[in-house]
C-alpha cells in the first residue's frame, strides 16, 4: 500500500534540527534508507530531550518502583496518573514545565503552559477542576524580573481564568540563579467517573482519526527541540520567539466541553492531546500505543485534510507545528457523523484526517505523495537512551564547609524583632497576594481552601469527599544536597497536604535542572531522582507521573537543581479541613516536631547574609510520617482550631502568617534554655504549629504519644493585636501586615 | 460538583430560573447550584436557542462569552437567547447579570453604561465588601438598604463608566443597586458595583453572589439572598 517515499539525495540538516551524527545514523538504519524531510523533522522532535527523556529515562525508572497502592488506576508513562478516590470517582493530576517559552515570551509561554497541562488531564477523560503554579524567578528587584513575572502571572491568569479553572496554590520563589531561566511549572488536577478513564491507543482497523480544535499554523515549530532542549545563549531570547506558541483559551474551553461530552456519550475509542511536537507526537504515540495493545495497528493520514491557518505550510511544518488547543480522537466510523455534529454544536473544528490500519506503520500523505512511512514505535518508544556521565560538583565540599554557624546572629530582643520584620518582608516570605489576586480561585464553586493556605482543597462530591494539593521544592537545599533536597521537597508537600487534614496518597514531580550534558548537573539529577524515589518508597507513596525540564541554564551556569514535588491528598469530608488562621483567643499554640540549629540554605542566611552554604535540614521520614498522621487524625477529630506547616523562615514566619490570616495575636513563651534565634528561624523539617482549645491538651498529648511525635506548647492565641515573644519583643499586627504585604506591590506596582 | 448536570428533574411547583450557557461561560454551573440552594429549579438555557422554556427568571452568568472577542459581552448580545431575554425583560421578566452577564446586559442596552478595563490593568480576585443601596429591585428585596455584605469580585473589565447625565438619573431614580465599600477594586465611577433597569426587574453587577452562598466555598453566605429575593417576588406574584 505504500511506495517508498522519495528521499532527498543531498546531505540533510539533521544537526540544525538538534540530532547527533549517531542519532542520524540510527534513523537511516531503522528506515533502511535516508529519511524524507518530513520524517527527519519527526525524528528530530520525537528524539529531542523534551519528548524522548533520553538523558533522564535511566534515572526515572526508579519511580516505577514506588509503591503501587490499591488506589492507583494508571501509573507512570501515560499522559497523567490516575487514582481512585472512592465514591466511583477517579482523580488525575500532573505537573509540567513551560520554562523556556516563558522566558522568551512570558505571557504566552505561561498561558500555553497552563493550556498544555490542562489537555493532558482532559486526555485522561477527566474534567479539569483546578490548577497550581510553582514559579521561580530571578532576584525580585532585578530589572528583567519586572518583565518576566508580571507577564507570567498575567498569562497564567489570562488563560486559567478564561478556562474556568480555580487556581488553588503553587509557589513564587526568587533567586538570582533563575534570572535567565525562570521556572514556570503548572499542575492541573481533574476528576472523572472511574469508568471514564480514556486511552491513547489507536485501535480498531478502519476507525476514523479525527483532529479536533484549532487550525494548524506555523506557531511553535521546533518548540521542543530548538527551545526546550537547548541552553539559552546570551542572545538567545528574541530570535526564538517564533518557537513560542500562542494560545486562545476560548478555543480550549469549548474543546474541553466538547471532549467531555464525547467521553460521556462513549464516542471515543482513543484520544491524545497535541502538545510538544504537535501532530508528530500525537500520531506516533496513538499509533504506537495501538500496536502495543497486541491488536492489529497502524495509521494512514492524509495531511492535506488538516485545516491550516497558512496555506503555504510544508508537510514537515504541519507535522511539527505546536499550535495550541488541538486533540486527536479515534472513533468508530458509525459514530463519526455524531462526533462531527457534536463538535459543530460546540463550535469546535473537527476533521477526519486519517484511518486506523493494520499495516503496523504510520503512513502520511501530502499532495498525493507518501512523505512519511515509519514504524511508529521507533519514534515514540525506541528513541535513544543515554547514560550520561555523572560527576559530583567540584564546589560541593567547599559549600558544605561554609556552614552558616559562622554568620552573625541576632542576639537581643531588638535585633530579633528587626530580623523578623526584615524576614517577613523579604521577597520569598512576603505576601503573595499580588500574584494570587490575579487568579480566579472561586470558579466551579468547590474551592474549600486556596492560597495562602498550606494546600488547596477542592470538594468533589456532595458527600463532602475532597482532595488537597500542594507543591513544594527548595532549590537552595537541593543545591547543597540534591538527594536530601528532593526528599525535603516531598516531605514539605506531604506536610502541607496533611496540615489541612488530608492523607497524602500520590505524587507527581517536575524536575527542573541545567544541561544534562554537564556531568555535574547530571549528578545532581541522578541524586535527586534517587532521593525522591527512596522517600516515596519509605512514605508508601506512588509517583504517578511528571516531567523533566533540562537545559535550564544560561551559558555554563545552571540553575539550582529544582525538583518540584506535587502531592495529592484525600479528605473524606472537606468540612473537617483545618485552615491556617489563628481564630480562637485563649487557644494553646503547640509546636509539633523538633527544632534543631539548622540554618544551612535557610531563608535567614540568604536574606540577612546573602549566604548559601552548609547542609540543608536533616531529613527524618519516619518523623514526617508521624507528623502527617497526627495532623490528619487531629484534623479529622476536630482537635485543631488551626494548623500551619513550618518551612522557609521557620516558626517566626508560620506564626506571623497564622496571626495575620486570622487577625489574632499570639504570645510565645520559649523555654528558658532555648536559643530564641534558633527557635524562631531554624528551618528544621518535620514540624508544624497547631492550635487547640486549652482543655484539649491531654487529647493532643495522647495523640502525639501514640505516634511517637515530640510536641510542646509554646504559647497562646490572644485577642491582642500583636505578636509577643515573652522577654524578647512585641510587634503589632499592623506593623507586621505592612511589612508582609507591601513588598510585591512596591516591586511590581499596585494592581487596583 | 463536577459532573452534576445544570438542570435536574426539578421540584414540582418550585420556581424555574433559567441559567444561560454561552460558549465560554464559566460560572454557569455555579449559578445553577446557587439557584438550587435558594430553593428554585435551575433550567439550562443554550445560547443558540431563543426559547426561554417558560422560566420565571433568568441568570446570565460570569465567564468569557464567545471568548469576549472584540469587547466583553459584545458578541453575546447578538445571540438568539439574549434576544429573547431582552424581549422578556422589557415585559418584566427578572434578569440577573453577573460579571460577564452584566457586561452582556449593558451591551444589549437593558442596562445603561459600560464595563471597561480595571483601572489597575490587572484581573482582580478578592473578597469585596459591598453596600446594598436599594432593596427595591427584583433581586435585592431580601436585603436592607445600607446593609454591608461580603461577596467575591473576579474580573479584568469591571470598571463601570456612564455619562454624567445618566449617572445623575441613576442616582435620582435609586437605581444604583450595590456600591463597593472599603476600597474600589476597579475604578468604577461613584464606586458603582451594580445597577438596575428602570422597571427594577433587571439587575447587573460585577461581584459574584453565586460564590457567596455556602460557608464552605465562599467568604460567607451573603450572596444567597440575591437568589432568594427573586424567588420571594415570584411566590408573592403567584399568590
Amino acid at each position: 500500500m505504500t511506495g517508498t517515499p522519495s528521499a532527498p539525495t543531498t546531505s540533510q540538516p539533521y544537526r540544525e534540527l538538534g540530532l547527533t551524527d549517531d542519532e542520524y545514523e540510527r534513523i537511516v538504519a531503522t528506515l533502511g534508507r535516508v529519511p524524507t524531510d518530513a520524517e527527519l523533522a519527526m525524528y528530530s522532535v520525537m528524539w529531542s530531550e523534551h519528548c524522548s527523556y533520553k538523558s533522564s529515562k535511566v534515572h526515572l525508572r526508579q519511580f516505577r518502583d514506588t509503591p503501587a497502592t490499591d488506589r492507583l488506576l494508571v501509573g507512570m508513562g501515560e499522559n497523567a496518573g490516575v487514582v481512585d478516590v472512592g465514591e466511583g470517582l477517579a482523580v488525575t493530576f500532573k505537573v509540567e514545565s513551560h520554562n523556556h517559552p516563558s522566558f522568551v515570551e512570558p505571557y504566552q509561554g505561561a498561558a500555553t503552559g497552563v493550556g498544555g497541562i490542562v489537555r493532558d488531564i482532559l486526555t485522561m477523560g477527566a474534567r479539569p477542576i483546578g490548577v497550581l503554579d510553582p514559579l521561580r524567578f530571578g532576584a525580585a528587584d532585578a530589572p528583567d524580573t519586572s518583565r518576566v513575572l508580571p507577564g507570567v502571572v498575567a498569562g497564567i491568569g489570562g488563560y486559567g481564568n478564561c478556562l474556568g479553572l480555580p487556581n488553588i496554590g503553587g509557589e513564587v520563589v526568587f533567586d538570582p540563579v533563575y534570572a535567565g531561566n525562570p521556572l514556570v511549572n503548572a499542575l492541573c488536577v481533574g476528576v472523572m467517573p472511574v469508568g471514564r478513564v480514556q486511552t491513547s491507543a489507536a485501535t480498531g482497523v478502519g476507525n476514523a482519526v479525527v483532529l479536533l480544535g484549532a487550525k494548524t499554523g506555523r506557531d511553535g515549530i521546533g518548540g521542543v527541540s530548538v527551545l526546550a532542549s537547548a541552553t539559552f545563549d546570551a542572545e538567545g531570547g528574541p530570535a526564538r520567539r517564533p518557537s513560542v506558541q500562542v494560545g486562545d483559551p476560548f478555543i480550549e474551553k469549548i474543546l474541553i466541553e466538547c471532549c467531555l461530552e464525547l467521553f460521556d456519550r462513549g464516542l471515543v475509542v482513543g484520544i491524545q492531546d497535541l502538545g510538544g511536537a504537535g501532530l508528530t507526537c500525537a500520531l506516533t504515540e496513538t499509533t504506537a500505543a495501538g500496536i502495543a495493545t497486541g491488536q492489529p495497528g497502524g495509521m494512514d493520514v492524509d495531511l492535506d485534510l488538516v485545516p491550516l491557518r497558512e496555506a503555504s505550510m510544508e508537510a514537515h511544518e504541519v507535522l511539527a507545528s505546536e499550535s495550541q488547543e488541538r486533540m486527536l480522537a479515534v472513533v468508530t466510523p458509525d459514530v463519526l457523523p455524531e462526533v462531527l455534529a457534536l463538535a459543530e454544536r460546540w463550535g469546535v473544528h473537527a476533521t477526519r484526517i486519517g484511518t486506523v490500519t493494520d499495516s503496523g506503520r504510520l503512513v502520511v500523505r501530502w499532495h498525493g505523495e507518501v512523505v512519511v512511512d515509519v514504524p511508529p514505535g521507533s519514534l515514540a518508544d525506541d528513541g535513544p537512551v543515554y547514560e550520561r556521565p555523572l560527576r559530583r560538583p567540584a564546589d560541593l565540599d567547599l559549600l558544605h564547609a561554609d556552614a552558616p554557624t559562622a554568620l552573625v546572629r541576632p542576639g537581643t530582643g531588638a535585633e530579633l524583632r528587626e530580623t523578623l520584620l526584615r524576614m517577613v518582608a523579604s521577597p520569598n516570605l512576603c505576601s503573595r497576594a499580588w500574584v494570587t489576586e490575579q487568579y480566579d480561585r472561586y470558579v466551579q464553586a468547590n474551592t474549600v481552601l486556596a492560597q495562602p493556605e498550606d494546600a488547596g482543597v477542592l470538594r468533589l462530591s456532595a458527600s463532602g469527599l475532597g482532595i488537597a494539593l500542594a507543591t513544594d521544592g527548595n532549590g537552595r537545599y537541593a543545591r547543597l544536597d540534591p538527594f536530601a533536597g528532593a526528599q525535603l521537597a516531598l516531605a514539605e508537600a506531604c506536610r502541607n497536604v496533611a496540615a489541612v487534614g488530608a492523607e497524602p496518597i500520590a505524587v507527581t514531580n517536575c524536575l527542573n535542572f541545567g544541561s544534562p550534558e554537564d556531568p555535574e548537573v547530571m549528578w545532581q539529577f541522578a541524586q535527586a531522582c534517587a532521593g525522591l524515589a527512596e522517600a516515596c518508597r519509605r512514605l508508601g507513596l506512588p509517583v504517578t507521573g511528571g516531567n523533566v525540564s533540562f537545559y535550564n541554564q544560561t551559558g555554563a551556569t545552571p540553575i539550582h537543581p529544582t525538583p518540584v514535588v506535587g502531592v495529592l491528598g484525600l479528605l473524606p469530608d472537606v468540612s473537617r479541613r483545618t485552615a491556617m488562621a489563628f481564630t480562637g483567643a485563649g487557644d494553646t499554640v503547640v509546636l509539633l516536631g523538633e527544632t534543631r540549629d539548622e540554618l544551612g540554605g535557610s531563608e535567614w542566611a540568604w536574606v540577612t547574609h546573602g549566604h548559601l552554604g552548609g547542609t540543608p535540614p536533616a531529613v527524618d521520614l519516619a518523623q514526617e510520617k508521624s507528623l502527617a498522621e497526627v495532623l490528619v487524625a487531629g484534623g479529622r477529630d476536630g482537635l485543631f482550631t488551626a494548623a500551619h506547616d513550618l518551612s522557609e523562615g521557620g516558626l517566626a514566619q508560620a506564626l506571623v502568617e497564622s496571626c495575620l490570616r486570622g487577625a489574632h495575636g499570639a504570645r510565645l513563651e520559649l523555654p528558658a534554655d532555648a536559643d530564641p534565634f534558633v527557635e524562631l528561624f531554624s528551618e528544621s523539617a518535620g514540624r508544624a504549629v497547631v492550635t487547640i482549645a486549652a482543655a484539649d491538651l491531654d487529647r493532643l498529648a495522647a495523640l502525639c504519644a501514640s505516634h511517637g511525635l515530640p510536641w510542646r506548647p509554646i504559647g497562646a492565641v490572644t485577642a491582642a493585636a500583636d505578636l509577643e515573644v515573652a522577654g524578647q519583643f512585641t510587634i503589632s499586627l499592623d506593623e507586621l501586615r505592612t511589612a508582609h504585604e507591601g513588598t510585591l506591590p512596591r516591586l511590581f506596582g499596585s494592581t487596583a | 460538583m463536577p459532573e452534576v448536570p445544570l438542570g435536574d428533574a426539578g421540584t414540582p411547583g418550585a420556581p424555574r430560573v433559567g441559567v444561560v450557557t454561552f460558549p465560554g461561560s464559566l460560572d454557569d454551573r455555579d449559578a445553577a447550584a446557587a439557584v438550587r440552594l435558594a430553593g428554585a429549579d435551575p433550567i439550562p438555557l443554550w445560547h443558540g436557542d431563543s426559547d426561554l422554556h417558560g422560566v420565571d427568571a433568568v441568570v446570565l452568568p460570569g465567564g468569557f462569552s464567545y471568548g469576549d472577542y472584540l469587547r466583553a459581552g459584545a458578541i453575546a448580545r447578538f445571540s438568539p437567547v439574549v434576544g429573547a431575554v431582552v424581549a422578556a425583560a422589557r415585559n418584566g421578566l427578572p434578569v440577573l447579570g453577573i460579571c460577564n452577564g452584566f457586561q452582556v446586559l449593558c451591551e444589549a442596552g437593558l442596562l445603561p453604561g459600560a464595563l471597561t478595563r480595571n483601572s489597575g490593568l490587572h484581573f482582580i480576585c478578592r473578597d469585596q465588601r459591598l453596600r446594598v443601596e436599594t432593596s427595591s429591585t427584583a433581586w435585592t428585596g431580601a436585603y436592607t438598604a445600607g446593609e454591608e455584605i461580603l461577596i467575591p469580585v473576579k474580573h479584568g473589565e469591571g470598571r463601570y463608566v456612564v455619562d454624567a447625565s445618566t449617572l445623575a438619573e441613576l442616582t435620582a431614580q435609586d437605581r444604583v443597586v450595590v456600591r463597593y465599600a472599603g476600597g474600589n477594586p476597579n475604578g468604577s465611577v461613584d464606586d458603582i458595583a451594580g445597577v438596575c433597569s428602570e422597571n427594577r426587574r433587571v439587575v447587573g453587577l460585577m461581584p459574584h453572589p453565586e460564590h457567596a452562598v455556602e460557608e464552605l466555598t465562599g467568604p460567607g453566605t451573603d450572596g444567597l439572598r440575591m437568589f432568594t429575593s427573586v424567588l420571594g417576588g415570584l411566590l408573592r406574584a403567584a399568590l
